[in-house]
């Protein structure tokens, strides 16, 4: 199949749509489908973990079953003994290697690391590994490796007594008025606690590596939401230049921000490699997606309001507390949607971390802002029942005209817009305030909304664009594509500004040979790329009308540029009275084979280092409020639930949302990404749930079978609207994050529809039916 | 997982010679063998292919009832026509298990013979005591995270429930599940864990479920399985009820009523005080509800579990309201 075959219609466009009329799907702006699509609909795609190659053997882990201790011994014997083994792995025998720098670009401690523990501090810590000829044989002889440790008492959870309160993080004050004094002065006041337990990113296509060296050089296939990140990681941790490192990524199955880091698993993957002399596979089992790598952290909040008798807020003190691991550092800004959402002179927000006996946590779409969201989401709509008002005019009461934190305008702030095109397509105005009050049969029927928001990460970007022989236009970049539709709008990005058809743009991703990208997270990949394959075309587009109107080959020769066209892949004169050629033609008589020009976004004085830093590290990232704006996108979600009153099961019966994200480069995507967000905010609220057993401090519920997310079942019909118009203070082309928004405010949304249900506040997630009962 | 031999069985008697093994277990679907291998709980060392076995995997309903091969595929037995329509409960107790490509894979008496999703005993490497798995071990599930387990049919030594949906639809009908020659009451095909959990059927090693069967009733043939979970589809049951009613002649007297609850007890769990109750009663809200609590009036928590005290009447009565008042 082709792209054109699989091209949809041009649908309908739909209310307030923010892709500024582009005629052609392949433009940006156009609702071209995703051009990766086929092949993965066809099997064709192939996935890191499924590369063939010679030789390959295959490892397993071991994995701690206490959650706190040390180990005391391992007994190998049996397991080198078995059918197939390779190498037994535990700390003992593992080569020594480096601390890497992490994410954040603060320099490694000068200690070696070992992704093999011998002080556990999780159930579920990698302790040992098998490498075998077959996965099975490794498997078999991974169950014969016997681990003795000495274990001492776990700290499970928050709330665990001994788990304490945790460490201040000065970072996350933010203070101003007198938070406290307004709050005990205001006529009405709301306070209450709000938690989300552990939840995981459950992507479908598991974790997992191909590590293979020729002498100095590591090759390591592995889906990955940052090549360069995970490839200096790797060049650090076993002292080997950058530049020998090469990550190679084509399509992931789902990373949901857990695919950005190299973590333990690789290096064990990697060293087994170089000690075998032999390429190593080692898939991570479902189970193990569960403790490989942290999930998003649970997190407990209070929320006190006050406010004066019309509900407008007088002050905002919160509290958060996230959980992280004995020995790394995980906070999620939970005071990050409070701060901004509403407009109040007093504000205080202060967060601890606790440390607890977990592996450390990650980020899961929308890290902080969703949390936040639930709590301050949640806690405006208590406020609205105790002034007496409706749920949507207490947040247009307190809508915050400027950025309430930084004191900065909004670069756009839609929210109005959102509120208003929402409530109207969902009918808000029919709702009826008492809960309990709208019902069918034994289902209560519960109408709830709430706001979400995201800030708009900005990073600076480079790319490779190619016109080739045959016309045919190439953009390299070794960002990548995860579903969210990289690889579309990049040949979008080309084909507008080349003049070529999207299907004669092939776009590259996903190897760190390709021109370098930072990491893929923080809803910034479409903005910085966007960005930079725009500049990278405009250059290679005037490189080829600089041949056409220079070269004494050229038909065009001594035309003078601005009066040449370039469409549909031929150049033509704008009157077309002149000669007319393909691409491919004019390169032919020129006698050029290709064209290349790199195009980057970033400041004109970066030295090499900078680039570096910039694409391995967020370092070099800008801040959204940096300048004279602060930037964010911003949603609105109405929900309606379904209760039922026996049985206290919830259903999500219709959800209407409009969105801001700005500039949409393909609305069809953009609305599959939101609409994902919001799926995924349907499980979060009703279903997701990492559930310890507090003796043992291990997740249970760690398969697919029994840690929940929704179903097709669970899912209604989604209506999404964009609000947003072009904002170019915060990207090149006009747009804003996509891929996270659409999470954030969902859960509170539903809470809020919940309570006018059944007139019952449930303030811990998932909203599960014994809470109802 | 560790090296198994595998055995394709091309005789019912050859198949079960073969089970007779120690160690040998038969491989139908595989949904539950081949996961409950890669968990670590089963390690047979002789896997016996029966799939390929001809004539076991038949649907035949006529007005004695319905009987149905052993290796009829989960979604070939919801889709039947007869099925559907002279014993609905049956239908929709499959259709709702699962999922939709575990459906197309399961047999039915591989479903029958499915272990529970008791989190402790699917873990060995975590969870050593288990006395369902290891008998004597001990149980981890008692004190540790009980949102699932029974409040029905308990012993001390496991609380494990019953997972499947089939078997309670089949409990309630009075099924019969035939083992060759020999037949078993659906009811007491099932066991209770007592003192010796590890035994779950009654099933001698080297026999083979090859069908089960089910007589056609008037209150089979007015029946409804309701399954309530948090999650719409591909979950198993927090609490169901396979229910059936036959009216005397005015239409609103209960001439003869079946109940029977899943996701609740430690096998499929026949509820019947619940239909003495109410047999000879007219069907009425109040009664119904009332007469449905007298279905765990034996119940025991085990603290997470405690709701399902609450919800399990409820379902009932729901279940009976619902195929009462659709005349
Ligand atoms: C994720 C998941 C969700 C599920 N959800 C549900 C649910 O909601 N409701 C529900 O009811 N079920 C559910 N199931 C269970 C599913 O229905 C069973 O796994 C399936 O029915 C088993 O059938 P099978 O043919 O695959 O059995 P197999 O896995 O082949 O066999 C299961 C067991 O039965 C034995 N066996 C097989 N055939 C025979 C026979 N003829 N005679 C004697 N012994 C035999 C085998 O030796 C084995 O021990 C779920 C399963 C999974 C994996
Ligand atoms: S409840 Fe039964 S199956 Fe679960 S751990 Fe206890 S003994 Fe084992």
């Amino acid at each position: 199949m082709t792209v054109h075959e699989l091209r949809t219609r041009h649908d309908d466009s739909k209310r307030g749509d923010a892709s500024d009329g582009a005629i052609f799907a392949e433009a940006v702006g156009g609702r071209l489908s995703r051009v990766d699509g086929p092949a993965k609909i066809t099997g064709a795609a192939k996935y890191a973990v499924e590369q063939q190659l010679e030789g390959l053997s295959h490892a397993v882990l071991v994995e701690s079953t206490i959650a706190a201790g040390r180990v005391r011994s391992i007994d190998t014997a049996a397991a080198k003994a078995a059918p197939g083994v390779l190498l037994v792995l535990t700390p003992d025998n593992a080569v020594r290697l480096n601390s890497a720098t992490d994410w954040l670009g603060t320099p490694p401690p000068d200690a070696p690391y070992c992704p093999l523990a011998r002080d556990i501090t999780f159930s579920g810590q990698h302790v040992a590994a098998v490498v075998a000829e077959t996965f099975e044989q490794a498997v078999a002889a991974a169950a014969l490796v016997k681990v003795a440790y000495d274990e001492t008492p776990a700290i499970v959870d928050l709330d665990d007594p001994k788990a304490g309160d945790g460490i201040p993080i000065d970072a996350m004050t933010k203070e101003w008025g007198d938070a406290q004094a307004a709050f005990a002065a205001a006529p009405v006041r709301i306070c209450a606690a709000y938690n989300t337990p552990r939840e995981y990113q459950t992507p479908m296509e598991p974790h997992g590596l191909i590590a293979h060296w020729q002498g100095d050089r590591l090759t390591v296939w592995e889906p990955s939401q940052w090549l360069d990140g995970m490839a200096r990681t790797y060049a650090e941790w076993f002292g080997v230049p950058f530049e020998n490192v090469r990550l190679v990524s084509p399509y992931i199955g789902g990373g949901f921000g857990s695919k950005a880091f190299a973590y333990g698993y690789g290096a064990v993957a990697a060293m087994a490699a170089k000690m075998l002399g032999r390429p190593v596979k080692l898939a991570v089992t479902r189970p193990q997606t569960f403790t490989a790598y942290g999930g998003r952290a649970a997190t407990r909040q209070t929320v006190a309001l006050g406010a004066d008798a019309e509900g407008r807020i007088q002050s905002i003190v919160h509290r958060g507390v996230n959980e992280t691991s004995v020995d790394g550092m995980w906070v999620e800004p939970l005071g990050s949607v409070t701060s901004i959402m509403y407009a109040t002179p007093n504000f205080s927000s202060r967060q601890n971390v606790v440390r607890v006996n977990t592996v450390v946590p990650g980020a899961l779409r929308a890290p902080g802002e969703n949390p936040s969201a639930f709590g301050i989401e949640c806690a405006i709509d208590e406020l609205a029942y105790e002034v007496g008002i409706d749920p949507l005019e207490i947040r247009l009461r307190n809508y915050a005209e400027q950025d309430p934190e930084v004191k900065k305008p909004w670069s756009t702030r839609q929210l109005r817009e959102a509120y208003a095109a929402g409530a109207e397509a969902f009918g808000w105005s029919r709702r009826t305030a008492e809960p309990r009050s709208m019902r069918d049969g034994n289902q209560l029927i519960g109408w709830g909304v709430a706001a979400g928001t995201y800030p708009v990460r900005r990073a600076y970007g480079e790319a490779m664009v190619r016109i080739l022989a045959d016309g045919s236009v190439e953009v390299e970049s070794s960002s990548i594509d995860m579903g969210q539709g990289t690889y579309t709008i990049l040949a979008q990005t080309a084909a507008e500004v080349m003049g070529v058809p999207a299907e004669n743009v092939v776009v590259k991703l996903g190897d760190s040979r390709y021109a370098r990208a930072g990491v893929t997270g923080g809803s910034r990949l479409a903005g910085v790329m966007t960005g930079a394959v725009h500049k990278a075309a405009t250059g290679a587009l005037d490189q080829l009308v600089g041949l056409a109107i220079s070269d004494p080959n050229s038909p065009f020769h001594a035309l003078q540029a601005n009066t040449l066209v370039v469409a549909n892949g031929r150049l033509a004169s704008p009157r077309g009275d002149g000669p007319e050629v393909s691409i491919a033609e004019l390169l032919g008589s020129v006698g050029r084979s290709q064209i290349e020009a790199m195009g980057d976004t970033t400041p004109a004085n970066w030295t090499a280092e900078d680039r570096y830093k910039n694409n391995t590290t967020i370092a070099m990232a800008l801040s959204h409020t940096e300048g004279d704006y602060s930037r964010h996108s911003w949603c609105a979600h109405f929900i309606e639930v379904r209760v039922d009153e026996d049985f206290g099961t919830v259903r999500v019966s219709r959800v209407v949302s409009a969105l801001d994200s700005g500039r949409l480069y393909n609305p069809k995507l953009a609305e599959s990404q939101w609409k994902g967000g919001i799926i995924m905010g349907i499980g979060q609220a009703l279903l997701e749930e990492g559930i310890v057993d507090r003796r043992h401090g291990r997740i249970i519920n760690n398969n697919l079978a029994d840690y929940l997310i929704a179903t097709n079942a669970d899912i209604p019909d989604i209506e999404v609207i964009s609000v947003g118009i072009p904002d170019l203070h915060s990207s090149v082309l006009g747009g804003k994050g996509v891929g996270e928004l659409g999470i954030v405010g969902v859960a509170p949304a539903i809470a809020n529809a919940v309570f006018h249900a059944t007139g019952k506040r449930v303030r811990d997630l998932p909203i599960t039916l014994e809470k109802l009962i | 997982m560790r090296d198994f031999s595998y055995l394709r069985a091309n005789s019912i008697d050859a198949a079960r010679q073969a089970a007779a093994l120690p160690g040998a277990m038969l491989l139908a679907g595989g949904t539950t063998l081949i996961d409950l291998a890669k968990c670590g709980v089963t390690e047979p060392e002789t896997v016996v292919d029966i799939t390929h076995l001809n004539g076991l995997d038949g649907i035949t309903v006529d007005d004695r009832g319905a009987t149905i091969g052993a290796l009829a595929r989960m979604s070939s037995v919801a889709d039947h026509a007869d099925i559907k329509s002279r014993f609905p409960a049956v239908s929709e107790a499959l259709w709702q298990a699962a999922s939709a490509q575990l459906r197309n894979m399961a047999t039915i008496g591989g479903n029958l013979m499915q272990r529970t999703r008791c989190p402790y005993f699917r873990d060995p490497a975590n969870f050593p005591a288990c006395n369902k798995r290891t008998p004597g071990s001990g149980c981890s599930a008692i004190g540790g995270v009980t949102r699932g387990h029974a409040v029905l049919g308990t012993s001390e030594a496991c609380i494990a429930t019953y997972p499947g949906d089939l078997a309670t639809a089949l409990v309630a009908f009075d099924a019969t599940v035939h083992l060759g020659d020999r037949q078993v009451a659906a009811d007491d095909f099932f066991l209770l864990p007592g003192t010796t959990p590890d035994r779950e059927h009654a099933i001698e090693p080297g026999e083979m479920i090859t069908a089960i069967s089910i007589p056609a009733s008037a209150a089979a043939g007015r029946s409804t399985y309701l399954k309530v979970r948090d999650r719409q589809s591909y979950e198993f049951a927090a609490a169901s009820a396979a229910v059936g009613i036959e009216f005397e002649a005015d239409g609103r007297t209960i001439r003869d009523l079946r109940v029977a609850l899943g996701g609740v007890a430690t096998k499929p769990w026949r509820a019947r005080a619940v239909e003495e109750a109410l047999k000879g009663k007219v069907l009425e809200a109040d009664t119904v509800k009332q007469a449905s609590l007298l279905a765990i009036e034996a119940a025991v928590d085990h603290g997470a579990n405690h709701y399902k005290i609450e919800l399990a009447p409820r379902v009932i009565a729901r279940a009976i309201l619902k195929v009462g008042e659709t005349a």
